[in-house]
């Protein structure tokens, strides 16, 4: 098949064949950050802009990396030095960014729809680095392509996402993807934390860890944002790391050869304990990280690797 | 097994054993040409000059009575026609475990046209290492080349015209050994 998109913004929209595509795509690209010289020349002079208006090391860096190993060049823009600080609104910003002909614009924005409304605006091909609680599409391809190395593959699965689904666009995301792929997805956190009506993404929901993780294949942490209890949606973490945290305890009710992810940033000892997060057997969140480079590089190929 | 379009005109120019007594030939030379295989590998060029460089390193080990290395290389990436062409081409694996640094690389493909493969290759193999040296071995070259680049050992020379298409077939590729010449009519 062929890859004919211009954007790359939502899980949601890619079909099951794209999705294949871009995994089979991002296995061929594993092997190039294993040589001495890390580095292919498919997408020399191609430029690409990594827009940031929120904080990232993880994905912005990944994004960086997988552009240079393609030998593109890339030029990284964060809220806090950007003239957003000026006023300037998002269109603004990329209509000049867009008279400079980059060829990509990496875009994270607060607001869910910010990439959408770029790539509607802009000729360039926009790719969603994360929109506020709405979708973080290369996050759950590089998810996907970590269960499918680990296990063989998706269809089948019981994967549980565990955690604040409310505020999480690495959940939304990959509820698209997982259930796209043929796995069965269960999600459990505090009532407050998950949004109403949730099951129609065909999803099942529980209010306890303990019975979203049985006989789980895939274990999925969510990162609880420190910043939300200041909205009183739970009462403490102390309180949070008894009933919701994966420990050494409750994981022995996921399948033996379970495998454990986060997105990260982790919280140590809120969401997930450390016993857990370093244990080589389970733990594979490192992995994630080296699959997401792989991940990104074959997405810029896709977009941007033949001619006009 | 093979399609065959019924507005082409299909010559075979070399049968099974043909390509069998090609690839012993020269495997023998290689064997000759280097004193043996030390410090030899081989690295067969996606996709057909894989299954090549396979017969290849199994003749070459039973005459040597050794074991040859086998790398997988795929060019796509370094192609000098990706900017302009429209379609993207899709990735193979490459799969080359070994170092390459003071080893004599023997570069292996079906068929040698008009050598930017073998320029991509080469780019390729130089990102993995610094070889003692690269050499070509190519079971058909049928001229009409674009850029200074030659076989070191070659299975036939097949002058070809450019309306032509030389096409190896393999029984792993798609079932039959033979090399044919396609000619639209």
């Amino acid at each position: 098949m062929k890859f004919e998109r211009k954007d790359i913004l939502g899980i949601k929209d890619l079909s099951v064949d794209e999705i294949n595509l871009i995994l089979e795509t991002a296995a061929s690209f594993l092997e190039i950050s294993t040589r001495p010289i890390k580095k292919v020349p498919t997408l020399r002079g191609k430029t690409i802009i990594n827009l940031f208006y929120e904080p990232s090391t993880r994905t912005r860096t990944s994004f960086e990396i997988a552009g240079k190993r393609l030998s593109a060049d890339t030029i990284n823009i964060s809220a806090s030095t950007s003239s957003m600080v000026k006023g300037e609104t998002l269109l603004d910003t990329a209509r000049n960014l867009e008279a400079m002909n980059p060829d990509v614009i990496v875009i994270r924005h607060s607001a869910a729809g910010a990439p959408h409304l770029l790539a509607k605006f802009v000729k360039q091909s926009v790719i969603n680095a994360g929109d506020g609680a709405h979708e973080h599409p290369t996050q759950a391809l590089l998810d996907l392509m970590t269960i499918k190395e680990h296990k063989g593959n998706i269809a089948g699965l019981k994967v549980a996402i565990i955690g604040d689904i409310e505020h999480s666009r690495v959940a939304r995301s990959n509820i698209y993807g997982l259930t796209k792929m043929g796995a069965q997805v269960v999600l459990a956190g505090p009532a407050t934390m998950l949004p109403r009506e949730i099951e129609r993404m065909g999803v099942k929901v529980f209010s306890r860890i303990e019975e979203a993780i049985l006989d789980a294949d895939v274990v999925m942490m969510l990162r609880i944002q420190l910043e939300r209890q200041k909205q009183n949606i739970f009462p403490s973490l102390r309180e949070y790391a008894q009933r919701f945290s994966l420990n050494p305890g409750n994981i022995k009710l996921a399948k033996p050869n379970v495998i454990v992810m986060h997105p990260g940033p982790m919280n140590r000892g809120v969401e997930i304990s450390p016993d857990i997060a370093d244990d080589p057997s389970c733990s594979v969140i490192l992995d994630q990280v080296n699959k997401g480079v792989a991940v990104r590089m074959a997405l810029l190929y896709l977009l941007v690797g033949g001619g006009e | 097994m093979l399609q065959m379009p019924e507005n082409k005109k299909i010559k075979t120019v070399m049968d099974k054993d043909g390509i069998e007594r090609c690839l012993t030939r020269i495997a023998y030379e290689i064997l000759e040409k280097n004193k043996g295989m030390e410090n030899v590998v081989l690295v067969g060029i996606r996709t057909g000059g894989v299954y090549l460089a396979q017969h290849l390193q199994k003749k070459m080990s039973e005459i040597e009575n050794g074991n040859i290395p086998l790398g997988i290389l795929d060019i796509t990436l370094y192609r000098d026609d990706l900017s302009v062409s429209r379609k993207k081409p899709r990735l193979g694996e490459t799969r080359i475990n070994f170092s390459l640094d003071d080893k004599i690389v023997i570069l292996v493909d079906d068929v040698l046209f008009t050598g930017r493969t073998i320029r991509a290759a080469m780019d390729a193999l130089i990102d993995f290492g610094r070889p003692k040296m690269i050499q070509l071995a190519v079971l058909i070259d049928r001229g009409h080349r674009e850029l200074p680049i030659r076989a070191d050992f070659v299975g036939k020379n097949l002058p070809s015209s450019l309306w032509e298409a030389v096409r190896v077939d393999l029984v792993e590729k798609n079932g039959v050994d033979q090399v044919v010449i396609e000619e639209e009519t």
